[in-house]
């Protein structure tokens, strides 16, 4: 355990004025080095780690008092000593930085490139961007000994209807004995697309790290922009981006649940689920004009207001879900066969979910109660009475079986929210900051807490903007999950981690 | 249970039973469908998905194609895992560096006669995320496009619509 609190340690920085709602500081390497150690002894969890010119940043949560600061280590010889090298979560996020900004990890216990393939035409886009030395030689992966091992590579394109990315399992017979994970396919540039772009652009961009995910990314880059130019946000539409974001969650947690059971083979569920799926899309192509609900949180509120037949809408979508959900779930519950294959598979150590800050369903069907609706927590969230579902078992099955709760809850909070939705204008105009200001945002997505971080300029744009997609620490689990799982159960484990590339890769 | 869920599955067959117009037109579409894929391929369609770069949202709508509403397979289409058994290659996002060559290699790995369809407005042109260092653009700027089919995402008929059209101009 750590001696001093986050606060403490934090309070040794030199405070940065304009950065809201948490505290950043300057930070020496010996406090960097402190903070390095207290997020290895398990006090805090690292939020994010990120850099740009000259400086590297690192953000932390301190769980037993609700603490949230963001460090910042002045790296003037371009290097900052690792985070990694005590705290391997932050392992593959330095991976990132030195590709993208160019300030090295000193002592980095891995210092392959990540997110940098050698396809590029500049080296550290994000920091000096100078012209690429061209191709990269081959990725070395992990070296592995041992009779009767062979390795399978998969990908980047895979067999489904997904996102690319490449798995080197190592076997012996069916068992799985290693996992390695090389991601970065999917990198767009996103964060040197944001640099300089103007806040309409840049909420557009947000919005589509992850599509899946595209209400939680949009509600954090709006947090942040709002926290930054201190912008007071209507009542009504904290509620409507509350449904928003239960809607997201909803749809994506049916079409979930269908496609893990998939994997094990019964495709029943999935028709069923996709069905479900598919209504919740509609509602809310009624109501909000999108599908997805793209583009409908704006910084300051949300674009447009419910139309008039709104409420009628989606309570009828609860009533269908209120009658087809549960069959499904006692079909899930009564299927031993179903069951056989997700009870006891793809497990993981809850204290790997701890020290990972995995969050999510991930992290909720291991034991980690953490859910960014709570702590920090944001409107309306904070008027509304909500259980967060815990489970323990950290197997498939519970991963299957906390989504399954969270249905029903958000079919809850839906209800509750169309009860109390306040009436009023659905945006407020944006403070023109005047000069530089800085936010961050925490917001939990269907997929686990995503952080949005961001500098603005005295006109009001982006100057630096970082976006940190909750797989980061879920990835790295992956691997852990499948060790000892055969090879045939790999699709279930990775369907009921259901990570995503795209926000990762960046 | 679970013979109550078949029954439930053989009443109610959400692609007729459904009224909205949308499903009308959605169910002459697929005839129509169905027919041209006759008579140019003279069996069904297998379609191979891509992702070179896309954010997932392109990935969710093609998904939903095989739902029961829009249930692309009743028409003879059906997605392969492999570009050795397509005929029509569906591909989604702003072709990133890191993927071109995947892409590329997806593309000679499919037999010939083939069709590339560049799905959403990041395959058309790299949408939102054009101009970077790490995009190369639409799919047209790796390999040979023949039809784009914009929107982001296009939703499930925009998507029918679009291997329609496709048909119709081959
Ligand atoms: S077109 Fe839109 S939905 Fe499709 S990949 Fe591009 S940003 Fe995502």
């Amino acid at each position: 355990m750590n001696a001093s609190s986050l606060r403490t340690v934090l309070e040794g920085g030199r405070p940065v004025a304009g950065h809201r709602p948490w505290p950043r500081v300057i930070v020496t390497p010996e406090l960097w080095i402190a903070l390095s150690e207290g997020l290895a002894g398990g006090a805090w969890t690292l939020l994010g780690l990120w850099g740009e010119s000259g400086m590297a940043h690192l953000a932390a949560h301190e769980p037993s008092t609700g603490t949230l600061g963001v460090a910042s280590l002045p790296c003037p010889d371009g290097w900052f000593p690792s985070v990694g090298r005590l705290h391997p979560p932050a392992q593959r996020l330095e991976r990132a930085i030195a590709d993208l900004v160019g300030l090295q990890p000193v002592d980095a216990p891995d210092s392959r490139p990540w997110l940098d393939h050698g396809r590029w035409p500049v080296s550290h886009p994000l920091g000096l961007a100078t012209p690429s030395i061209g191709a990269l030689p081959p990725y070395p992966f992990l070296p592995v000994e041992g009779e009767s091992l062979h390795q399978i590579p998969v990908g980047p394109v895979h067999a489904g209807i997904i996102e690319p990315g490449h798995f080197r399992f190592t076997a012996n017979g069916e068992a799985v004995v290693r996992l390695e994970e090389r991601l970065g396919y999917v990198h767009k540039g996103i964060e040197s697309l944001l640099t300089g772009a103007a806040l309409e652009r840049a909420a557009r961009l947000v919005g589509r790290v992850s599509g899946d995910s595209t209400v939680a990314y949009a509600l954090a880059f709006a947090r942040a922009v709002e926290a930054a130019t201190e912008t007071i946000v209507p009542d009504h539409a904290h509620w409507l981006r509350a449904l928003l974001a239960e809607l997201e969650r909803l749809a994506n947690h049916l079409g979930d649940i269908g496609a893990i059971c998939n994997d094990a083979a019964f495709a029943l569920m999935l028709a069923h689920c996709a069905v479900l799926r598919e209504r919740v899309l509609r509602a809310s192509a009624a109501c909000f004009g999108h599908r997805l609900l793209m583009d409908c949180i704006v910084p300051g509120g949300v674009a447009a207001d419910l139309p008039a037949d709104s409420a009628k809408v989606l309570r009828a979508l609860v009533a269908e879900l209120r009658r087809r959900f549960p069959p499904l779930v006692e079909l899930y519950d009564n299927t031993a066969s179903l069951q056989d294959r997700t009870v006891g598979t793809g497990f993981v150590r809850p204290a790997l979910i701890r020290q990972f800050g995995c969050g999510g369903t991930i992290g909720r069907a291991g034991g980690r109660a953490f859910d960014a609706r709570r702590q920090p927590g944001y409107p309306p969230y904070d008027q509304l009475e909500f259980a967060t579902p815990v489970l323990d078992e950290s197997d498939v099955n519970a991963r299957i079986w906390l989504r399954i709760h969270e249905v029903e809850q958000s079919l809850t909070l839906i209800e509750r929210i169309l009860e109390r939705l306040p009436s009023g204008p659905v945006r407020g105009a944006l403070n023109r900051p005047g000069q530089p200001c800085e936010g961050v945002a925490l917001v939990e997505g269907f997929r686990g807490d995503v952080l949005v971080w961001l500098r603005l300029a005295a006109d009001g744009t982006v100057v630096r903007c970082h976006p940190r997609d909750p797989s980061w620490f879920q990835w790295p689990l992956l691997e852990a999950a499948i060790e000892n799982n055969i090879v045939a159960d790999f699709p279930l484990c990775n369907k009921s981690f259901n990570c995503s590339y795209s926000g990762h890769d960046l | 249970m679970r013979k109550l869920l078949f029954q439930n599955l053989l009443r109610l067959p959400l692609t007729v039973a459904a009224p909205a117009p949308s499903e009308q037109a959605l169910a002459e579409l697929g005839a129509k469908l169905d027919q041209v894929a006759r008579r140019r391929l003279g069996r069904s369609l297998a379609i191979r998905e891509v992702d070179a770069g896309s954010c997932n949202g392109c990935e969710l709508e093609i998904h939903a194609l095989n739902n029961a509403f829009y249930d692309l397979e009743r028409f003879g289409f059906h997605f392969v895992a492999s570009p050795r058994h397509a005929d029509v290659l569906l591909v989604t996002g702003p072709v990133t560096a890191n993927m071109r060559e995947a892409l590329e290699r997806t593309y000679a790995a499919t037999p010939d006669p083939k069709w590339v369809v560049a799905v959403g407005d990041c395959g058309r042109d790299g949408g939102v995320f054009a101009g970077g260092y790490a995009c190369v653009g639409g799919v047209a700027e790796v390999i040979p496009v023949d039809l784009h089919i914009p929107g982001c995402p296009p939703n499930p008929v925009q998507l029918l619509e679009g291997l329609l059209a496709l048909l119709q101009v081959q």
